[in-house]
């Protein structure tokens, strides 16, 4: 695995300009309009808003589909693994032995898949667009998080991302004593457990020596002022805005299609 | 009092009272029976053989030590009266290592940080950062990623970032360690034009004397068993007949003395040759640039090379492709059949068992090379490795020279600097390799165990081992002898003796 | 000359949270944040193989709560076991998760659950029976927080089954394997600034 995970280049200069803040409302307001139902309606309208927004995040198709292959491949698993168990209303499309996929079963599948895969695209645009930097600000600053863990968050997501850097020091360091990554398939396995082991093990000693560190130099009291201001514009209402009519328009047509299908009922 | 010797303005004054700290774990204290008064705006350079408990001083008067379960304190250290994790911001401190002490991504950030934890007006954090950057030297745009650096310039950072808190005690760790000659002395002038402005007190630990002794007002050298050695002017301390001959007892470097070194200078390699390079790029990743190019190179048995160069040039990525763990970019590495023996001509493709006894090299960061939880496990794993028999005396020998014995039974990753480069070195001479390849295998150390060190590699040189060893350190290149591969702009040049 | 207690300024209550609790929590929570990443591509895998019978992927679900049980082992203070689970779950979120933004409920309830085990024991006691308990306790928020949000159409039987699979999984994924974690962090030295480095038997 690459850090560039933990960097992401981060594309898509509008939203880059946007408060992570509004971003992070607008994810969770659709997250929250999708989570409530489970019927093909609603995740349709969000997945169609979705991908109609994709423009915006400046990568291309194939930039994409590199990323987002996982998520396609766990939502096909998802819809089949309902499709399988769900109560068998309707016609029977398909039944070999105990496998039995009914009308009923198979839609509420694809309900399912396009639900999975609606949920799973909000976290792809606030990666993208998202300097972990300003996320912390915005999350101390407009959200009043305590600003202790905000900072430690950022900082060890920063110190796990230059680990990851060091996996092939590591490695060779281990090679340079005499444990490298030779031999056997069982040996190569107990290699790399070792040396992900060694590698939690430094993550650990860097962490404790970076907070000596920040202690050094004041961290830890309990108030601090921010060099950088975290601040809303126009643009960030606009997110808002799209962010709820996305989610309320997702409701109002599942409800008046009547595929509104609340999940505590 | 006149005006002029009101101490400027935010200046701290240190008082130890029979100050010292035991760390959790430990039997011993690391420093003990510490009595001292340092006046506001005082420069000290604090001396000390490697594990006297220098850094833990320092940690004490920045306030970092922890709490009761971190380690047990005796007495008092106080600044400006009041207890340093209680006037936090007060002292700023840099660790002996500047690359984990980063903490955020853009150079501007960083600098900022402190002066935001002490609630500084935004306005002017900015002003102190600019103004901190500019001390230091540091000319690079705010949004500057802070891994892209280089190692001077990650110093200059650790500086620049505690110099943003304004502090008026300034404590640096080995700030020098690891730079270039030319680093060396920027870095220190940095620190001199700060003081000049902030009239801060000073306190900087530092092996090497000769760099911060025109400098400082005060020279205190700790004692390894507790207590203070020797304090005062360093015209006296360090010139004084009678001390001069108790701090070199203890190992302290002193300007105009290099510590007498057992062996003989070896001479030029006559033996067979070991490793020939031709035509060799060599580089850190296998997309990225090459570091140097064109290089030619032979090892032969019984011979001293030495690399040199500036920071960045590439010797560390020269030697780990030497030492048959980085690929070659291109060109030729032949280990002939001295160094190679069974295992086949390309040192980077032998197994790791093969290559543990053939060459052994040692990392310019010695913490990434311990894999176990104590000393004397470190010691013995690589002669596991090769045999299921361990020579204990050979290990114990090693453990007393290089000054381990007492710490058989500490936890590697808790050693002081000194102590954990000495492990280092000492698990790769365990194995007894026909080649060792060292990455600055001196820093930190004081003058006794850097003569022992000089004493031993040359013993090993004597005895037919190869030894290749990249160093800023001109005393140890030249108690070695050999040639020198100097390494700049990509490529490298061959300086025979 | 008598010890005098260390630095007393720094308040210490077992409940407050020192510099280095956090940051060593984040770094733990981070890190299994990124493993979470390629747990969650082997679930997709997984998927495959428990196509025939899905219940069965609750025995996989132990992997994503082993953050809050570890970092609850290790950090030994109250909330410790939410926020590692919550901020790896954060993590493995940005990094692309086919579970998006909601991770971070289902991380606030999966960690809840290890929490409230350490609760019911004050924080006091960090032995394998409780590491084990605190397993069960996230396996079984797992469960139902799942059950409810995207195994909703399953029928019952289904769902009781990925349950009592999910509190296994969490027993013996989330549970022994932080607790062979800790132990094994614990004797190469690193915890040395945590009680979890010091008691542990070594
Ligand atoms: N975190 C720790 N836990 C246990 N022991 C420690 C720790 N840090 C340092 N020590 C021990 O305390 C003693 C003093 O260490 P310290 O780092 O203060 O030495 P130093 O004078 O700075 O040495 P050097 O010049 O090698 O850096 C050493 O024996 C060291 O092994
Ligand atoms: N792990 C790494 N990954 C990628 N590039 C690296 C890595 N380490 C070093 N480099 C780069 O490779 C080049 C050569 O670095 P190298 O460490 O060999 O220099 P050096 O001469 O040993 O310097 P120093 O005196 O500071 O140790 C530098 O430009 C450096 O930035
Ligand atoms: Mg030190
Ligand atoms: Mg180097």
């Amino acid at each position: 695995m690459s850090s560039s995970y933990l960097t992401p280049v981060l594309t898509g200069r509008t939203l880059l300009r946007a408060n992570p803040v509004s971003k992070l409302f607008a994810a969770v307001v659709i997250t929250v309009a999708l989570m409530s139902s489970i019927d093909w309606v609603s995740a349709t309208v969000v997945l169609g808003c979705e991908l109609a927004l994709m423009p915006l995040l400046g990568i291309s198709v194939w930039g994409l589909l590199r990323r987002i292959w996982p998520l396609l491949i766990a939502a096909v698993l998802g819809a089949y693994g309902t499709a399988l168990l769900a109560e068998k209303t309707g016609d029977v499309l398909l039944a070999v032995g105990p496998v039995v996929f009914t009308e009923g079963s198979v839609a509420a599948g694809i309900a399912v898949g396009l639900r999975a895969l609606a949920l799973a695209l909000p976290g792809i645009f606030i990666l993208l667009t998202t300097d972990p930097t300003d996320l912390a600000d915005a999350l101390a600053q407009k959200l009043h998080l305590p600003h202790r863990f905000v900072l430690g968050g950022l900082a060890s997501l920063r110190l796990v991302g230059l680990l990851v850097e060091q996996w092939e020091t590591l490695g060779l360091a281990r090679h340079a004593r005499g444990i490298g990554s030779d031999g056997s398939v069982v040996a190569r396995t107990r290699n790399l457990l070792g040396q992900s082991f060694g590698l939690i093990v430094q993550a650990i000693r860097r962490a404790t020596r970076l907070a000596t560190a920040m202690e050094a130099r004041g961290f830890g009291g309990g108030t601090r002022t921010w060099a950088r201001a975290s601040t809303y514009s126009p643009l960030d209402a606009v997110i808002a805005v799209v962010g709820l009519v996305v989610a309320v328009g997702a409701v109002t047509t599942a409800v008046l299609a009547g595929t509104w299908n609340f999940i505590l009922t | 009092m006149t005006p002029g010797l009101v101490p400027p303005q935010g200046a701290v004054h240190v008082s130890a009272r029979g100050w010292g700290w035991r760390h959790a774990g430990r039997k011993a204290f690391a420093a003990r029976h510490l009595e001292l008064e340092i006046t506001p705006g005082e420069r000290v350079l604090l001396l000390g053989a490697s594990g006297a408990g220098k850094s833990t001083v320092l940690h004490g008067l920045a306030g970092v030590l922890g709490t009761q379960d971190e380690g047990e304190q005796e007495g008092e250290l106080l600044l400006d009266g009041a207890h340093p994790a209680s006037v936090r911001g007060r002292a700023g401190l840099v660790l002996q290592d500047p690359e984990t002490q980063v903490v955020l991504a853009r150079v501007g950030d960083e600098v900022a940080f402190a002066a935001e934890n002490l609630s500084v007006p935004r306005e002017e954090i900015w002003q102190r950062v600019g103004r901190a950057l500019d001390d230091v030297g540091l000319a690079l745009p705010l949004d500057h990623p802070t891994t892209a650096l280089s190692g001077g310039q990650k110093q200059r950072l650790a500086l620049a970032s505690v110099l943003a808190m304004e502090p008026g005690l300034l404590l640096l760790d080995e700030p020098t360690a690891n730079l270039d000659p030319d680093g060396v002395l920027e870095v220190r002038d940095a620190v001199v034009r700060v003081l000049e402005r902030t009239g801060a007190t000073l306190v900087v630990v530092e092996h090497r004397v000769a760099v911060w002794a025109d400098v400082v007002d005060r020279v205190i050298v700790l004692d390894a068993g507790g207590g203070i050695l020797a304090d005062g002017p360093p015209g006296t301390v360090l010139v004084q007949e009678a001390t001069r001959a108790r701090l070199a007892d203890a190992g302290v470097w002193i300007p105009g003395w290099r510590p007498p070194v057992g062996g003989t200078l070896p001479s030029s390699g006559s033996g067979p040759a070991l490793l020939s390079a031709r035509e060799l790029a060599v580089a850190r990743t296998r997309r990225g640039p090459a570091a140097v190019e064109d290089l030619a190179i032979e090892i032969r048995a019984g011979e001293a090379l030495g690399i040199t160069g500036p920071n960045g040039a590439g010797k560390s990525t020269a030697a780990l492709t030497l030492g048959g763990l980085l690929r070659p970019r291109a060109g030729t590495l032949v280990a002939h059949p001295g160094l190679a023996g069974t295992a086949g001509s390309t040192p980077h493709r032998w197994r790791s068992p093969q290559l543990v006894q053939r060459i052994g090299t040692v990392f310019q960061e010695p913490e990434h090379q311990f894999l176990t939880a104590s000393v004397e496990e470190e010691l013995t794993f690589g002669p596991r490795r090769i045999s299921d028999t361990v020579d204990t005396a050979r290990i114990a020998e090693l453990a007393e020279r290089l000054r381990l014995t007492h710490l058989l039974r500490a936890n590697p990753f808790t050693l002081s600097g000194g102590e954990k480069r000495r492990l280092s070195v000492a698990t790769m001479l365990a194995t007894a390799p026909r080649l060792l390849i060292l990455d600055e295998p001196t820093f930190g150390q004081d003058a006794l165990t850097w003569a022992e060190l000089v004493t031993l590699l040359r013993e090993l040189v004597d005895d037919g081992v190869a030894v290749l060893s990249v160093t800023h350190d001109a005393d140890f290149s030249d108690a070695l002898g050999g040639a020198t591969l100097h390494i700049s702009g990509g490529a490298g040049r061959l300086v025979s003796r | 000359m008598a010890s005098s207690p260390a630095v007393q300024s720094t308040a210490r209550g077992t409940g407050q949270w020192r510099v280095v609790d956090i940051v060593v929590a984040s770094v733990i929570a981070v890190a299994v944040g990124v493993v979470f990443v390629g747990w969650n591509v082997g679930y997709s895998g997984i998927s495959v193989i428990t196509a025939g019978f899905p219940p069965l992927a609750g025995l996989y679900t132990g992997g994503w709560l082993i953050a809050g049980v570890l970092g609850g082992l290790i950090i030994r203070k109250p909330g410790a076991a939410i926020y590692c689970e919550v901020l790896a779950a954060a993590v493995s979120a940005l990094i692309g998760s086919q579970f998006g933004v909601s991770v971070l409920l289902s991380g606030a309830i999966q960690g809840a659950g290890a929490e409230l085990v350490f609760l019911l024991f004050l924080y006091r006691r960090w032995n394998l029976p409780v590491a084990l308990l605190a397993g069960l306790g996230a396996g079984l928020a797992l469960a139902i927080s799942e059950n409810i949000l995207y195994n909703a159409l399953w029928t019952f039987e289904f769902k009781l089954m990925y349950a009592v699979l999910a509190a296994v999984s969490g027993i013996v994924i989330a549970g022994l394997v932080s607790w062979l974690a800790m132990r094994g962090l614990a004797r190469t030295g690193v915890l040395s600034s945590f009680a979890a480095g010091r008691t542990a038997d070594l």
